[in-house]
C-alpha cells in the first residue's frame, strides 16, 4: 500500500519536472521534439511488425484454418528471402530483369511527361483545345489499359516499343490533369500584375502560370511514375515474350509453381515503383521545397 | 441624397472644370462602370489627382472603390466617360501583397521592371535602391512565406517604386495588418510620398487612415458608387503619429464619418 502511494508521488514529481518542457516557448528543441522523432520511428516500425506478423499468420494458420487452402500459396517471409534473394544467381537474374523493366518504364514516363506537359500547356492556352481533347483523355483513363494491350501488341510488337506505348497510355492522364489544373489555378491578383504591364501570353505562361503550377505538376509526375511501372509490368505479363523484364520473370515463376520466387519478383516490382515515387518526391522537394509551404516529405 | 450630402463638404466635387485639370497625373471624367452581369459599380465619377496630391476614397464595402482603381489601371474598362492616365508610369499596390511565392523578395521587386524589359544593370541598381528605401535590405533573398504581413506589403510597395511612378494606386493595402504595423506603415508611406513626389489614389475603410495620409478625402456612396462629398485636409505634409490626437484631426474625422453615414443610407 505504501509502495503504491510512493509510486504515485514519484509519478507526480516526474510530471512536475517535465511540465515546463512541454511549453513550446521555453523548451524549443528538447524532449518534446525528440519524443516526436521517436514516435515517427516507432509508428512505421510497429506497422512493419504488424505486416510481417500478418504474413506469418496467413501462412501458418489463416490459409488452412479459414479458407481451407494449401499454405504454399503464401510462403513465409524467410522462405521468400532464402529462395529469391540469398541465392546470388537467382538474385542477379531478377535484378537484371528489374533493370530492364525500370528502363522501359522510365522511357515511357519520359515520353508521357514530355507529351503530357506540352498538351496541358496547349490546353491551358486554347480553351477550344481543352474542351475538345478533355473527353478523350478521360476516356483513355476510363478504358482499362489491359483491354488495349493486345491491340498495342499487334501494332507495335511485344518488344520494348509496345511496352513503352502501354506505359505512356497509362501514365499520361495524371500528368495532363495535374498540369492543366496547376496552370489554370494561378492567383487572380498575380494575373493582374501581368496585365498591368501588358505581358504577352507566353510571358504569362512561363513567368506566372508554369512556376505557380510546379507543385501540382510534380504531384502528377509522382503518380505517373508509379503508374508507368505498372504499365511496364502489365505489358510484360500480357505479352510474355521478348526481353525478360521482371513481369515476364514473375509470370514464368508462377507457371512453374516457384511461389517464393514469384513473391520475390513482386517485392522487386514494388521496390521499383517506390523508388520512382520517392525520387520524384525528392526532385519536387529540391525544386519547389524552398518556397512551397505544403511540400512535406511523404516519400 | 447626392445633393444634400454635398452641402456639408468643403467643396463641390461634381463641378468638372475644377476637378479635371491639365497637369493632373490621373483624371476621371464622368466615368461609369457597369459589369457584364449588370452590376452598376461606379456612377458618373469625376475628379483628378495632381502630382504631390494624396487623394483617398472612403466608402461602404462593395461600393465600387476598388473598381474605380481597376478602371484607372486598365484592369477593367469604363462603360461611359473617360480616364486620362499614363499607364506606363503607374504604380499599384493590391489588397494582399500578391508576391510571386517562387521568387525571392529581390526578384519580386524586380518583376515590373523585368516585364517592361528594363536593362539588367539599371534594374538591379533600382531594385537595391528601393529595397533599402522600404527597409528590406536584409531580406532580399528571403521567400515571401518567410516574411511578415507588413514586410510583404513593403516588398509590394518597392515593386511599384522601382518604376518611379507618377501616379500610385493603393487598394486597401494595410487592411489585413495589425494596428501598430498599420500605423507604422502609414508613417513610412507618408515619408515616401513626401520624398518621391508621386500623386496617390488610396482606398481604405479607415477614416483615421484616410485623414492621416491624405491631402484630400473623397466619400463614395453605396453602389452604384458616386462621389458624394470631398474634404480638403489642411495639415502640413510632414505629419507625426500624434496628429491622430489633435482636436482638428478629430473634428475632420467626425465630418468624414458623418458624410460616410449619409452615404450608407
Amino acid at each position: 500500500m505504501s509502495d503504491l502511494v510512493e509510486a504515485q508521488a514519484v509519478a507526480a514529481g516526474a510530471d512536475a519536472a517535465t511540465a515546463p518542457a512541454l511549453d513550446p516557448d521555453t523548451a524549443a528543441p528538447t524532449p518534446r521534439r525528440r519524443g516526436r522523432e521517436l514516435v515517427d520511428l516507432v509508428g512505421p516500425a510497429l506497422a512493419f511488425c504488424v505486416f510481417v506478423g500478418f504474413w506469418y499468420v496467413m501462412h501458418y494458420w489463416a490459409l488452412r484454418a479459414i479458407w481451407d487452402k494449401p499454405d504454399f500459396l503464401v510462403p513465409p517471409p524467410h522462405t521468400v528471402i532464402n529462395e529469391a534473394f540469398v541465392d546470388t544467381e537467382r538474385l542477379t537474374e531478377m535484378l537484371r530483369a528489374t533493370r530492364f523493366t525500370a528502363y522501359i518504364s522510365l522511357i515511357g514516363l519520359g515520353i508521357a511527361i514530355l507529351v503530357g506537359t506540352i498538351l496541358a500547356v496547349a490546353m491551358a492556352q486554347a480553351r477550344w483545345l481543352e474542351r475538345s481533347a478533355w473527353p478523350y483523355l478521360v476516356a483513355l483513363q476510363a478504358i482499362p489499359v489491359i483491354a488495349l494491350t493486345p491491340l498495342i501488341g499487334s501494332i507495335w510488337g511485344t518488344g520494348p516499343v509496345g511496352r513503352i506505348v502501354v506505359c505512356v497510355l497509362i501514365a499520361m492522364f495524371p500528368i495532363v490533369a495535374n498540369t492543366l489544373f496547376g496552370l489554370l489555378s494561378a492567383d487572380r491578383g498575380q494575373h493582374d500584375l501581368f496585365t498591368l504591364r501588358n505581358a504577352s501570353r507566353s510571358t504569362r505562361m512561363f513567368r506566372l502560370q508554369f512556376p505557380a503550377a510546379l507543385p501540382a505538376i510534380f504531384a502528377g509526375y509522382r503518380i505517373a511514375a508509379g503508374l508507368s511501372v505498372i504499365g511496364a509490368i502489365v505489358g510484360e505479363l500480357f505479352f510474355r515474350r521478348g526481353e525478360k523484364g521482371i513481369g515476364i520473370l514473375l509470370a514464368d515463376y508462377r507457371s512453374q509453381n516457384q511461389v517464393p520466387e514469384a513473391y520475390g519478383a513482386m517485392i522487386l516490382t514494388a521496390a521499383l515503383g517506390i523508388a520512382l515515387f520517392v525520387a520524384f518526391g525528392w526532385l519536387a522537394q529540391l525544386i519547389v521545397g524552398k518556397w512551397h509551404e505544403s511540400t512535406r516529405k511523404t516519400g | 441624397m447626392t445633393e444634400t450630402s454635398t452641402t456639408h463638404s468643403h467643396h463641390d466635387p461634381t463641378m468638372p472644370p475644377a476637378a479635371v485639370s491639365s497637369d493632373a497625373v490621373l483624371s476621371f471624367d464622368h466615368v461609369s462602370m457597369t459589369f457584364p452581369d449588370g452590376t452598376h459599380a461606379v456612377d458618373d465619377v469625376s475628379f483628378s489627382v495632381r502630382p504631390g496630391e494624396f487623394v483617398t476614397v472612403v466608402g461602404p464595402s462593395g461600393c465600387g472603390k476598388s473598381t474605380l482603381l481597376r478602371v484607372a489601371a486598365g484592369l477593367e474598362h469604363e462603360t461611359a466617360g473617360s480616364v486620362a492616365v499614363n499607364r506606363s508610369e503607374l504604380g499599384y499596390v493590391f489588397q494582399d501583397a500578391t508576391l510571386l511565392q517562387w521568387r525571392t523578395v529581390r526578384r519580386n521587386v524586380a518583376l515590373f521592371a523585368e516585364l517592361d524589359g528594363m536593362a539588367r544593370p539599371e534594374r538591379e541598381r533600382r531594385v537595391d535602391e528601393k529595397l533599402s528605401l522600404v527597409n528590406l535590405d536584409g531580406f532580399a533573398d528571403k521567400y515571401p512565406r518567410q516574411l511578415s504581413g507588413g514586410m510583404r506589403m513593403r516588398a509590394s510597395l518597392a515593386r511599384s517604386l522601382v518604376m518611379d511612378p507618377l501616379i500610385f494606386l493603393f487598394d486597401e493595402p494595410f487592411g489585413a495588418l495589425d494596428q501598430i504595423t498599420r500605423e507604422r506603415l502609414n508613417s513610412e508611406l507618408l515619408e515616401l510620398f513626401a520624398r518621391q513626389g508621386f500623386g496617390a489614389l488610396f482606398i481604405t475603410h479607415s477614416i483615421a487612415e484616410a485623414v492621416f495620409l491624405s491631402t484630400r478625402v473623397l466619400v463614395m456612396s453605396a453602389r452604384p458608387g458616386r462621389i458624394v462629398a470631398a474634404f480638403d485636409v489642411p495639415f502640413a505634409p510632414s505629419r507625426s503619429p500624434e496628429l491622430r490626437f489633435d482636436p482638428q484631426f478629430a473634428e475632420l474625422s467626425g465630418e468624414v464619418s458623418q458624410a460616410l453615414r449619409g452615404a450608407h443610407s
